[in-house]
């Protein structure tokens, strides 16, 4: 394989439900070979029903997709083997064991003997879940749960791996321990991981890549820190060991207004704040005036916007509005699709 | 093809495995049928001096009947299943994997099949020790069970229909509860055909429980009519593949809604 095209692409993507619903409306992605690439958006934004085209679930109404190089309209099967999948509610059977579950969708996707019993050890290691293999899943923890899920998915060493909402649900000590266990899959040779979330943080964590979705279709696409660059200013805080005086203040205006790439500035008794173009390459040209000002300082930060000032700028609305937007909508619909 | 073979075995074996550690499922089908058995049997015990069923034994008459009733009312929760595997995720699990989709749907015919088969067995044994008499012998009860098992087929994959096509646990229990009792008393199981009133009887005819009634009380006599047996049996076999392939459409119709 020496071809590095897209794991996944999709082109234009429409899909409408019944009763005139629109879940995707013209959704482009592309996933390089071993990255990760993170959908982002609040619930109904049409992730979801992306991974269900992507994993040959659904079909979209018009508009195309390949995954591992294979059509999912045409080759759903070569789709399904090349894919490893870790739905919302995964389902896995709460009668049988972990090991059960495992075996079982192992040997759905081929594999038999001792390759099997090997792979199956191996995962149970893997992801913990050694010591409660042989206990009915009905008994395990949400984590755990979990855990069994993602090893489900790993069973027969996809080459993409779909994960939505991996941790959604989950308690935030078992949200970190996944998050490092996703963190690790990236790691790995070859692995392409397409993650939807409706957490900013989930994804500035996990993903190389941070894709927008709003009502359908993506917005905006790129590293979390270019998608965040791209917001003009950074907010610079500096805070000083001692008090300004009036004319202190005064003085030091004069001085930060005539360094390059600030924009605005702001002082309070003891501390400093701007907007610069680039907030760390503006740092030291800002604590070299306060020096020749004679004046202190205690400590220095950058902050970079949030991925929520991005969803703000490029969807025009605040993200926590649409969540709570959607949670209402959710309320009365009394469930989700 | 032995792919196919093999996979409807591992979607075979993971529900018995469901079945089997249950129990409190488990024994409730297999017993909810002795409780029928021996609760018609005390209180219509008498009904045979009305003449008409063949045997001065009620017993004798009612084994088949409950056999077939049970078969019913087993296989018509099917849907409930797996409207539970939608609902919890996992039949969207084993859709994304390679698995055929034949398999998924015959998993769910072998498995309801293995249970009516065993079932009807337990309720044969059990009215031969309450004193039945079987004169049709082993190949009789044969025939018997196969009966059961295609009735059951048939109502497993209608079950399995609606619950795909409506997706609510209400709609199966309402259905259900209508269509027992009637479908069980509109047929010959607890009373002859000449004390029916001549309406029903001609409802019965088309009555699908009373074809495996039917075919399995003949088998079971000492002079099976055996041109009765095969035609219901081929009713009851035709049937069951239109309901089959009626629920594999009706998969394929939930899969493009997913």
């Amino acid at each position: 394989m020496t071809t590095r095209a897209p794991a996944v692409e999709a082109r234009q993507l429409i899909k409408t439900y019944p009763g005139d619903v629109t879940a995707l409306n013209g959704m482009d992605i592309t996933v390089e070979p071993g990255t990760v690439l993170g959908l982002l958006g609040p619930n109904g934004a049409g992730k979801s029903t992306t991974v269900k085209i992507l994993t040959t679930l659904a079909r979209p109404d018009s508009g195309s997709a390949t995954v591992a190089g294979h059509d999912v309209m045409r080759h759903p099967d070569r789709v399904r083997r090349a894919i490893g999948v870790v739905a919302q509610n995964s389902g896995a059977d709460p009668v049988a064991t972990g090991r059960e579950n495992l075996r079982l969708q192992g040997r759905l996707h081929g594999l038999k003997g001792r390759a099997l019993n090997e792979r199956v050890a191996v995962l149970l290691e893997r992801f913990s879940l050694t010591d409660a293999a042989g206990r009915q899943v009905k008994g395990y923890s949400g984590g755990m749960r979990r855990r069994l899920d993602v090893a489900l998915g790993l069973v027969h060493r996809p080459e993409v791996l779909f994960l939505d909402e991996p941790t959604t649900g989950l308690d935030p000590e078992a949200r970190t321990a996944m998050w490092d266990e996703i963190g690790r899959l990236a790691g790995e040779e070859g692995l392409t991981i397409l993650l939807t979330t409706h957490h900013l943080e989930e994804a500035d964590r996990l993903a190389g890549r941070v894709a927008i979705v709003d009502r359908g279709r993506i917005v905006v696409e790129g590293t979390p820190d270019s998608l965040k660059g791209e917001l003009r200013g950074d907010a610079v805080h500096v805070e000083l060991r001692e008090p300004l005086g009036e004319a202190g203040g005064t003085l030091l205006r004069g001085a930060l207004a005539a360094l390059p790439g600030i924009n605005e500035t702001h002082l309070d008794a003891s501390r400093v704040s701007v907007r610069a173009d680039d907030g760390a390459a503006a740092m030291p040209a800002l604590l070299g005036a306060l020096e020749r000002a004679g004046v202190g300082v205690a400590a220095a930060t950058v902050a970079r916007p949030s991925l929520d000032d991005v969803y703000l700028r490029y969807a025009g609305r605040r993200y926590s509005d649409v969540e709570a937007e959607a949670a209402g909508h959710l309320a009365l619909a009394g469930g989700a699709r | 093809m032995s792919t196919a073979v093999a996979q409807t075995w591992y979607m075979t074996q993971r529900q018995l495995m469901v079945f089997a550690r249950q129990p409190a499922y488990a024994v409730i089908t297999l017993i909810q049928p002795v409780i029928w058995l021996f609760l018609f049997g005390s209180l219509f015990r008498k009904v045979v001096e009305l003449g008409g069923f063949g045997t001065v034994s009620y017993l004798d008459y009612l084994v088949p009947g409950v056999v077939v009733m049970s078969a019913l009312s087993s296989n018509m929760w099917a849907g409930m299943g797996t409207l539970e595997e939608i609902q919890r995720g996992t039949l969207n699990r084993f859709l994304t994997t390679p698995v055929s989709r034949a398999a998924l749907m015959n998993g769910n015919v072998v498995h309801n099949g293995l249970v009516t088969a065993l079932q009807s067995v337990i309720i044969v044994l059990l009215g031969l020790l309450g004193g039945a008499h079987c004169a049709g012998g082993v190949g009789g009860v044969a025939i018997l069970v196969l009966a059961a098992v295609l009735l059951g087929t048939i109502f497993g994959a209608l079950s399995n229909a609606l619950g795909m096509l409506v997706q609510e646990r209400e709609s199966i229990i309402g259905i259900n509860t209508f269509l027992l009792l009637p479908l069980t008393f509109l047929s010959t199981a607890f009373m002859a055909p000449s004390q029916m009133p001549s309406w029903m009887r001609h409802i019965a005819d088309f009555n699908p429980l009373n074809w495996a009634m039917v075919a399995g009380r003949s088998a079971m006599s000492e002079q099976p009519e055996w041109g009765a047996v095969a035609g219901r049996g081929a009713a009851l076999l035709g049937l069951a593949v239109v309901a089959v392939w009626l629920s594999i459409r009706t998969f394929r119709s939930y899969q493009r809604s997913v």
